[in-house]
Parts: C-alpha cells; sequence; structure tokens
C-alpha cells in the first residue's frame, strides 16, 4: 500500500532527524570534553551517560514517584485554575463595568512570572505543597481568564441576533451560544495556560519541594550530577510536550475540525 | 390582524450627521400573504426587516404582530439572516432543533419535528453533518428548515439566495413556495432580484433609498403553484419585471 509506504518514509525521516541530533550531541562531548578538555566533564554529559542515570532513576523508582508526585499537583493547580479563569472570565464579560476596569490590571499579572508569586505564597501557606500548587494555579490563571474573556466577546453578533430570535436569553444565550461560538479561542488559551502552570510548577518544586520532577532536578545539581540534571530536563521536556501532543493538540484539533476553521485563521 | 407597520421612521446619528434610513414606512401585511421587498441598497430595506424582527428600535412608528406591539425578539417572528448564522458547533440536525430546544420542546418530540422539515428541504440524508461540510445551497436549506421548526406566523428572509447559483435559486424558490404553501406563513422575504420578487411574492413592495419609503407596491395575480417555465406567463412576467425595472430605473435617476 503506497499510503503504508508514506507514513513510514514519514517516521523514518523524523527518526534521522533525531538520531543526527544525538550523535551530534556525542560528537560534542566528545571533542569539547575529553578531547579538547574545553568544558569540564561535571558540565557536560554524554547521551550515553544521561540514558544510564535515566535507566538508573527508572530502576529504583524515584522517577515515577517524582513524576507522580508533578502530576498530582499539576492536576490540581491547572484545575484551580481552570475553575477560577473561566468563572472570573464569565464576570468580566457579564459585568462591564468590572470588565473594562480589570482588564489591564489582568494583563500586568499575566507579565508577572508565575515564580514571582512564591514569596507571597510562602507567607501565606508556609514552605509546603500548597505554595507550589498555588503557584502552578496562578501560573495559568491568567492566560484562561484572557483567553474566556476574549473569546466570548469577540464571538460573531450575528450568532447572538440569531439565537435572540429563536427566543434564547439570560443563561441560555452564554450556555448554548456564547460559550460553544467562544470555545476555539478558550481552547487555545487553556493549552497556552497549561504550559506556564507547567512551567511554573517545576520552578516551585525546585526551590521548596521534598519530591517532585523539579526536585530531583536539584538534587542533581546538588551532588553536581550533571547527567542526572540533563535526564531530568529531558523528562521535563517530553512530559511536556507530549501533553501538548496527545490532549492539548488533539482537542483544538477536534475544535477546529468540527468548527470549520482548519483552513482558516482562528 | 396580520402584521402593521405603522410609520416607521428609522434614524442613524453619526460622526457626519444624521441619517434617515426609513421614513414613514406604513404597511399592511395579511396574515399567509407573501411580500417581497425590492430596492436599491441603502433603502432600508435590511433595517426594516430587523425592525419588524424586534432586533431595532424604530426612531419612530411602530410595528403591530395581531395588534401587539413588537419590542423585542417575539415567538411569532422569525428572520432568517442573510449570512445565515447557522451554529458550527452543532450538527445539522441541532441546529434545526436549536429553538425548540430553547423553548424546552421534549427531545423526542423535537426530534421528529426536526426530522419533518429536514425531509421538507430534501436534507435527511444531512443530517448529522457539520455545517461546513454543506454546499450554499444546504446550508440556505438548513436554515430555512431551523426557522419552519418555530412555527412563527411571520418569517422574515434577508437576500436569502442572493449567493446561490442560477439553477440553485430557482430550486430554493419553487421548494420556498412548497413550504408556505403548506405551512401558510406570512413571508417578508428582502430581495434586490426583480424576477424573483415576482416569482414569489403575493404584492411587491418597491422602496426607495435615502431615506427609505415605499414607492409603490405591485400585486401579482398569477396563480399558485407557479413554475419558472409557465409559457403562458412569461409575458405577464415580462412586463412585470419592465414595469418594475422602470420603477428601479426612475429611483435611480432620483439618486
Amino acid at each position: 500500500m503506497p499510503q503504508w509506504n508514506k507514513t513510514t518514509v514519514e517516521i523514518i525521516r523524523k527518526l534521522a532527524f533525531y538520531l543526527i541530533l544525538i550523535i551530534v550531541w556525542e560528537l560534542s562531548y566528545h571533542f569539547c570534553v575529553e578531547v579538547l578538555c574545553i568544558w569540564k566533564p561535571y558540565s557536560f554529559a554524554s547521551p550515553i551517560a544521561v540514558l544510564r542515570t535515566l535507566t538508573g532513576l527508572i530502576t529504583d523508582n524515584s522517577l515515577s514517584i517524582a513524576i507522580l508526585a508533578s502530576i498530582k499537583r499539576i492536576a490540581q493547580g491547572y484545575g484551580i485554575s481552570l475553575l477560577v479563569g473561566l468563572l472570573v472570565g464569565l464576570i468580566i464579560v457579564k459585568f462591564k463595568y468590572i470588565g473594562e476596569n480589570i482588564r489591564p490590571l489582568i494583563l500586568g499579572f499575566q507579565t508577572l512570572p508565575s515564580i514571582g508569586w512564591l514569596p507571597f505564597a510562602i507567607l501565606w501557606y508556609g514552605l509546603n505543597e500548597s505554595s507550589i500548587i498555588f503557584i502552578t494555579a496562578i501560573g495559568s490563571t491568567f492566560s484562561v481568564i484572557i483567553a474566556v474573556e476574549s473569546g466570548m466577546k469577540n464571538v460573531n453578533p450575528l450568532y447572538i441576533k440569531a439565537a435572540r430570535t429563536m427566543g434564547a436569553k439570560g443563561i441560555r444565550m452564554y450556555t448554548d451560544v456564547i460559550i460553544p461560538a467562544a470555545l476555539p479561542v478558550i481552547a487555545s488559551g487553556l493549552k497556552q495556560g497549561w504550559s506556564f502552570a507547567w512551567r511554573a510548577l517545576i520552578a516551585g518544586e525546585m526551590l521548596c519541594a521534598t519530591v517532585g520532577l523539579g526536585h530531583i532536578l536539584m538534587m542533581g545539581r546538588e551532588v553536581a550530577d550533571i547527567s542526572q540534571v540533563m535526564a531530568v530536563m529531558s523528562v521535563i521536556i517530553l512530559l511536556g510536550l507530549a501533553v501538548d501532543k496527545l490532549i492539548f493538540a488533539q482537542i483544538e484539533s477536534k475544535i477546529m475540525h468540527r468548527w470549520g476553521l482548519e483552513q482558516g485563521p482562528l | 390582524m396580520g402584521l402593521s407597520i405603522e410609520k416607521v421612521s428609522k434614524a442613524f446619528t453619526t460622526k457626519t450627521g444624521r441619517i434617515d434610513v426609513l421614513d414613514q414606512v406604513s404597511l399592511n401585511i395579511e396574515k399567509g400573504e407573501f411580500i417581497c421587498i425590492v430596492g436599491p441598497s441603502g433603502c432600508g430595506k435590511t433595517t426594516l426587516l430587523n425592525i419588524v424582527a424586534g432586533l431595532e428600535i424604530a426612531t419612530d412608528g411602530k410595528v403591530l404582530l395581531n395588534e401587539k406591539e413588537i419590542s423585542e425578539p417575539a415567538a411569532g417572528i422569525n428572520i432568517i439572516f442573510q449570512e445565515l448564522a447557522l451554529f458550527p458547533w452543532l450538527r445539522v440536525i441541532e441546529n434545526i432543533e436549536f429553538g425548540m430546544r430553547i423553548a424546552g420542546v421534549g427531545k423526542e418530540e423535537r426530534r421528529n419535528k426536526a426530522e419533518k422539515y429536514l425531509k421538507m428541504v430534501h436534507l435527511s440524508d444531512f443530517q448529522n453533518s457539520l455545517i461546513h461540510e454543506l454546499s450554499g445551497g444546504m446550508k440556505q436549506r438548513v436554515a430555512i428548515a431551523r426557522a419552519l421548526t418555530l412555527d412563527s406566523e411571520v418569517l422574515l428572509m434577508d437576500e436569502p439566495f442572493t449567493a446561490l447559483d442560477d439553477q440553485t435559486r430557482e430550486d430554493l424558490q419553487l421548494e420556498l413556495q412548497t413550504v408556505w404553501m403548506k405551512t401558510g406563513q406570512t413571508i417578508i422575504l428582502v430581495t434586490h432580484n426583480i424576477q424573483e420578487a415576482v416569482f414569489l411574492a403575493d404584492r411587491v413592495v418597491v422602496m426607495t433609498a435615502l431615506p427609505g419609503r415605499i414607492k409603490c407596491i405591485v400585486d401579482i395575480e398569477w396563480e399558485r403553484p407557479r413554475h419558472h417555465n409557465d409559457s403562458h406567463f412569461s409575458l405577464y412576467k415580462a412586463n412585470m419585471i419592465k414595469e418594475l425595472q422602470e420603477e428601479m430605473r426612475t429611483i435611480a435617476a432620483m439618486e
């Protein structure tokens, strides 16, 4: 079958690219660390060493424990940000006076890196779990608010007009017209919010967790094990990518298809 | 009884001043009548339709449906917009059910009714399609079916067939005639196509632009069901079109 061949070729092309990348990595390790000695051995690890450390982390279960702890936190933090974001977004859209005045404030908060909230969180909750969840939540809340607000504000007025002539008003207008019409914009906001939450989580864990991906990343630094640092970094990148591609990209493309927006701009 | 438009005026204030879009438009429409409004662009046809639909408020005058004044969208009046306004997040059948769902009609009843109207517009095979998968003519049919399910006494249509090719337009005009003869609704259809107006209307209302006024009303005495190739009628149709075109031309000359 020609189509099968096509996908196989596509996969091989992709694999080849990453293989080359790893070879370049190995070569630069070999020359810079072992031959030319311009990089110190504790500052750069070879892919083989990283793989070995990774296997070690997997077999002694420390990686899976860390991943589980991180996932639990992000689920809580991101979940909270969804609830708060949707609620605040709705309020802003519904009450014009609040919306007009709070907008610049929210944009301002959005520019504040979420790790900047950590001192605040520590004074509120102490150096513990709640602080990390707080900054994870705060990391994505503003993205969610902005997406909900701009999505709902930019709904084609024709849809609202049409719904009005068919008897829709009040809460039904929101649940049956405005929110579904805004979903493409909201979905991309949720995706962006997730990546903010993920960054905030790792940052938070690095500074004040006793378990989690950020924590074992920091452990690598403390024992001066560059291969552990790089191994955990790869895991963080891969997990982030996996969630983005397997969850958010799927949801987004489903919505885009349904709304008939695949070719057009959002 | 029926629909009566009483001395409706509409003015918009813009930066450059006041624009009178409609000036003292009065029209009495009997229940079950098919009215077509023709006129040059800017004659306020769409504004008039929006006012009748309760979506815009007249600056002066009023619209009464069975002696009741219209000031907001009412159950008895439905409108099909030029851009159709079908909801892309709903499948065809769900679009058609939308108004009934808002009205709280039970699941089974609204599905049956939606299927009935889908059949009437020949789209039964597409009930689970997405809106962007349909052609222009099919979308138009969905919009008509959606409007019909609400059993409103008055159906307003704003240049519904403008964007379609000739063949599809003629098909849909025939279908609309059939549907209208079945349902007995009052229809007000805005168009800039004189042939379309003559083919569909009991009365053609000709409007002038800036300010929008009714220039004349022409009765179309042509038996129904009408067909596009009625041979004995083509002459009459031609006369009618000529007469209307002259009206339009004098309007154009006045501008």
